[in-house]
């Protein structure tokens, strides 16, 4: 079976898992509405204030809210050993990587989707920049996060810990991505600079580690 | 190792297994015919499952060296086992079929031609010899532990496994569906395929079995015909 049609099959059995059970997705949406609710009312910023901070505040958002999904995903497997299966099935790793990664990218950009306007709502967003440029930010953001998150989540689905281990293992190197996402994020909500550069390093930053995950996700997956 | 053991379905020399301080294997070494049904037969703890997790490849041994189907790299042959865990290895929340459609996907089972149909039927088919109803749609989570046990069954059957390795296969199914289980695994030594079962109820195949293959303290102790209950 070729890599296309695996990968294919096991995102259109993640989405129907996902679908029936909703484990992933309502946990993302209530700690993120808990998020803008309990900011909103913490602060209550001009609109000026609200353009400066929402970038952050949006993008840590989804980011905690993105761990739920990703330590879903191998929870999933985990359950009757089913990974198990797979493994001693003759598909290559490659594909339940980027299933994986794809599946988490849709659940991802739903909540996006779904959080977007209450975000705009709460802190009376206006965008002054580019505001199409927030749609390759959203994408390549949420990319970044779901690429390391999966192959990371991979790495801690065995240890006891894996709630804790995957922010730690995951935090880190997506300090660059985050920088990024916030900044382009920024750029374009108050209109002041050019997004470009950040999109350029969230483009790069994909490239390399959609390349790494692909590469080494085989000895992940084999691993002990 | 592979010439002189041309018609050994497995052949493990010498395996170790270490799990930390613990050692699940202390030097397992043993040829195994092809086309014969082997019974391992041993207390909890005596490495039956970790013996079936290796010649799987599932595990890697500490030391030793496997050779299953002439071939001492199983990702070669990975399309010629079956495996069944203790475990279902089965997605709760979809039905019996819509498991079985997507591990056959992984097996390449209908990648060509008509493809859907030959998936389709081969699905059925391993569900109808386990004795289950194809169009049944509830979600595994909901079935009885004998109905999954026979389900992850006919997942092990599905890419027609040279070899099939079974462990506990007969745990919480009933004695009706055991012995269907049993006679299933009789008639499939009889095509020829090489079958390990581990069990704790080892007289469920006693008519059928070629070989008890005793296991003790991760060591194999004793290989018989016959079963024999230990002194």
């Amino acid at each position: 079976m070729s890599f296309f049609n695996i990968t294919r099959a096991t995102l259109a059995k993640d989405i129907r898992l996902e679908w029936r059970s909703k484990d992933a997705i309502n946990a993302m949406l209530f700690f993120s509405l808990l998020v803008v609710v309990i900011f909103s009312f913490a602060f209550d910023p001009t609109a000026e204030e609200s353009r400066r901070i929402a970038g952050g505040l949006i993008w840590v958002a989804f980011l905690f809210a993105a761990i739920v999904a990703l330590n879903q995903t191998w929870a999933r497997e985990l359950r009757n050993q089913v990974l198990d299966a797979y493994r001693v099935s003759p598909a290559p790793a490659n594909p339940l990587f980027l299933a994986k990664a794809l599946g988490n990218f849709i659940f991802v950009i739903v909540l996006e989707a779904l959080m977007t306007p209450l975000f705009i709502m709460f802190y009376k967003l206006r965008v002054l920049g580019a505001a199409w440029q927030l749609l390759p930010i959203a994408a390549l953001g949420t990319w970044a996060l779901v690429v390391n998150g999966t192959f990371f989540a991979a790495i801690s689905i065995r240890t006891r810990a894996r709630e804790i281990m995957l922010p730690l293992l995951l935090f880190p190197l997506s300090i660059p991505a985050l920088l990024a996402m916030v900044n382009s994020t920024t750029a374009v909500l108050t209109g002041e600079e050019s997004a470009r550069f950040w999109i350029a390093l969230l483009v790069a930053y994909d490239v390399v580690f959609t390349t790494v995950g692909l590469l080494l996700f085989e000895t992940v997956l084999e691993a002990e | 190792m592979a010439d002189s053991h041309i018609n050994q379905a497995v052949v493990v020399e010498g395996l170790v297994k270490q799990f930390g301080p613990f050692a699940a294997l202390r030097g397992v070494s043993g040829e195994f015919a092809s086309g014969r049904l082997f019974v391992v037969l041993g207390e909890n703890g005596a490495g039956k499952t970790t013996l079936l997790r290796i010649i799987a490849g599932l595990s890697q041994p500490t030391r030793g060296a496997v050779s299953v189907l002439g071939s001492p790299n199983i990702k070669e042959v990975r399309a010629q086992i079956g495996y069944m865990a203790h475990p279902s290895l089965l997605y709760d929340e979809m039905g019996g079929m819509e498991n079985l459609r997507y591990f056959a996907g992984l097996y390449g089972i209908g990648a060509k031609g008509d493809s859907e149909d030959l998936a389709e039927r081969r699905c059925r088919e391993v569900i109808a010899a386990v004795k289950l109803d194809p169009d049944l749609e509830r979600p595994i989570g909901q079935y009885s532990q004998g109905m999954r046990q026979r389900t992850s069954l006919a997942r092990a059957l599905l890419n027609d496994p040279r070899l099939l390795l079974l462990d506990e296969p007969f745990s919480n199914v009933d004695s009706r569906s055991a012995k269907q289980m049993s006679d299933l695994l009789a008639g499939l030594r009889d095509q020829g395929k090489t079958i390990f079962v581990v069990t704790h109820q080892p007289a469920l195949l006693d008519p059928a079995a070629d070989e008890f293959v005793w296991m003790e303290a991760g060591k194999i102790v004793n290989r018989t015909s016959h079963f024999e209950t230990p002194q």
